[in-house]
């Protein structure tokens, strides 16, 4: 398992305009307290009489580090690409916060995302928005970072609700977090507590408005300042049971 | 059959017309659906962009061999049903690579697909892929059966493996089509039908809230624009095959596309009214009445 070890010298001076030396990190075994049982190393019989050793981390989860995706070189054929991205956005189906609730009037009659081209899909790897919706929890934000790998670039985040701007009426809770963009990047912010789904569909049409003009790669964004987003991450998930990466 | 460059040529563009027929019938139909639901819905274009913005995702991850071929098994077996299929009677150019066996080899082609797609889904490895494999052909294989009775009745019938001959003997108005001279076959097809095109109430294996999405969960990017291409040549393959089998085949390219569209509709139509099946229901309705039905056509027709 890689194993993150993020020194000064790797990370940037500062990433939106924080300092980032104190993310100072020790290489440390810490991580293997929080295993699993099943995701430990362990010898196995195969069916031909051999032991063979299993490493889940290592067998079942890819460890290469992920790669900045550039666009395409021709300027007119990007355009086109970004144009069918942006008329295309399908979203995971993921509620995080109370937000959630916000989301499924968007596939009713009265508000209908559909004839925006934007449409709801179960599995992260078909996914090309996430929608944080309201407050996270220390506990869902892990489920969020391995759904968020998981997703194919490029990916576009929408923070929903004043929760994860800086906390809302949470902000001295003791197991949410206050700060989205300390862990993921966010594209498109929508104020308020809560938005209503009109103001969900505007958060919609500023997305396609930047897909369209080449600015939402925060996809690569993220790529980029990885260590520092990680660090972040393991800050403050305590038990960090699954491999550093996730896709 | 023959195989000419020219011959090639229009089978190509034969392919091309049906992809794109199945996009725009495709979009229709979820527009029509969403109509239903008193909702605008997608424009009947969103599957174009749909498919362009799945071929241009930039990263792609695979979990081995198998993974990437299932997707092509999928297509080989849309695109295959196609290359045995004549779509327009009477036509040289539009009889692609018909023969007079060809009746078997498409209904062997249906089948491919969903076995190669089982295989690169379960290398996948999600868990809700291996459910939906299980419920995928647990259901298919009750759907075969009584599909196969009524080709089986209509072999007999005919006397003939070949759809072009199948056609042929239905040539003279209404009174001469299936659907009429052997009306406990087309029941019987026609039911398996709305299985095959797997809207409600048969859709529990790829329906999104159900298992999400059943065995294309892990399918991203490009596997999925394939697969999507493959669902769109299907659907009006599929619907031109029982076109030819049971309503008389078409003589043009506006029959063909009037009758796939009403065929198609008709699954549509049965979704858009009863809801979805738990899979032993599924499975038990399978046997229960489409079953009964070819059997009596057999019954009928020996």
């Amino acid at each position: 398992m890689n194993r993150l070890t993020a020194t000064e010298d790797k990370l940037p001076a500062s990433v939106f305009g924080l300092p980032t030396n104190f993310l100072k990190m020790k290489e440390t075994d810490d991580n293997d307290k929080f295993l699993h049982e099943e995701n430990k190393k362990r010898e196995a019989t195969a069916p031909d009489g051999s032991i063979i050793e299993i490493d889940p981390m290592q067998d079942y989860f890819c460890d290469a580090r992920p790669q900045v995706s550039e666009p395409y070189k021709i300027k007119i054929v990007e355009k086109f690409l970004n144009w069918a991205r942006s008329e295309s956005i399908w979203v995971l189906g993921f509620g995080t916060g109370c937000g959630s609730i916000e989301i499924p009037p968007l596939v009713t009659p009265r508000f209908d995302m559909f004839r925006y081209g934007v449409q709801m899909r179960p599995t992260p790897r078909q996914s090309n928005a996430f929608i944080i919706s309201g407050y996270l929890s220390v506990k869902t934000l892990k489920r969020v970072i391995r759904s968020y790998e998981q997703m194919q670039s490029p990916k576009y985040v929408i923070a929903l609700g004043s929760c994860t701007i800086n906390g809302g009426m949470y902000w001295d809770s003791y197991n949410t977090i206050n700060r989205l963009d300390q862990y993921m990047p966010v594209d498109v912010y929508i104020a308020g507590c809560m938005p209503r789904p009109e103001a969900l569909l505007a958060g919609f049409g500023k997305l396609k408005e930047l897909i369209k003009t080449g600015r939402a790669e925060k996809a690569n964004e993220y790529v980029e300042n990885f260590d520092w987003y990680k660090a972040n991450q393991k800050k403050i998930i305590k038990d960090w049971n699954m491999p550093d990466y996730n896709w | 059959m023959e195989f000419t460059v020219s011959k090639i040529l229009w089978t190509l563009l034969g392919l091309f017309i049906v992809l794109n027929w199945g996009l725009i019938m495709g979009g229709t139909m979820r527009k029509i659906g969403a109509r239903v639901a008193k909702r605008h819905g997608i424009p009947i274009y969103q599957p174009y962009i749909d498919l362009v913005k799945n071929y241009a995702i930039r990263t792609q991850i695979t979990h081995g061999i198998m993974f990437y071929l299932g997707p092509v098994f999928r297509l080989s077996g849309g695109v295959g049903i196609f290359l045995f299929l004549p779509l327009i009677f009477g036509s040289d150019h539009w009889s692609n690579f018909s023969f007079s066996g060809d009746l078997i080899l498409i209904l062997y082609f249906q089948f491919f697909g969903m076995l190669g797609m089982a295989l690169g889904a379960g290398e996948g490895g999600h868990p809700y892929s291996a459910i939906g494999i299980g419920r995928g052909l647990s259901q298919f294989t009750t759907i075969e059966v009584p599909m196969t009775l009524a080709v089986i009745a209509l072999a007999v019938q005919y006397n003939t493996l070949s759809i072009s001959e199948i056609v042929a003997a239905q040539q003279g108005g209404i009174a001469n089509w299936t659907m009429i001279t052997n009306p406990f076959a087309t029941a019987a097809a026609m039911l398996s039908l709305l299985g095959a095109f797997g809207h409600s109430p048969f859709n529990l294996v790829k329906a999104p809230n159900e298992i999400p999405i059943g065995p294309p969960t892990e399918y991203h990017s490009t596997y999925l624009g394939v697969l999507r291409t493959n669902a769109a040549i299907l659907h009006v393959v599929e619907a031109a095959l029982f076109m030819n089998l049971f309503f008389g085949g078409a003589t043009n390219w506006f029959e063909l596309i009037l009758k796939t569209f009403l065929i198609y509709f008709w699954s549509v139509f049965v979704g858009m009214v009863f809801p979805r099946f738990r899979i032993e229901q599924s499975v038990r309705w399978f046997v229960k009445i489409p079953l009964v039905l070819g059997i009596i056509a057999i019954i009928i027709i020996i």
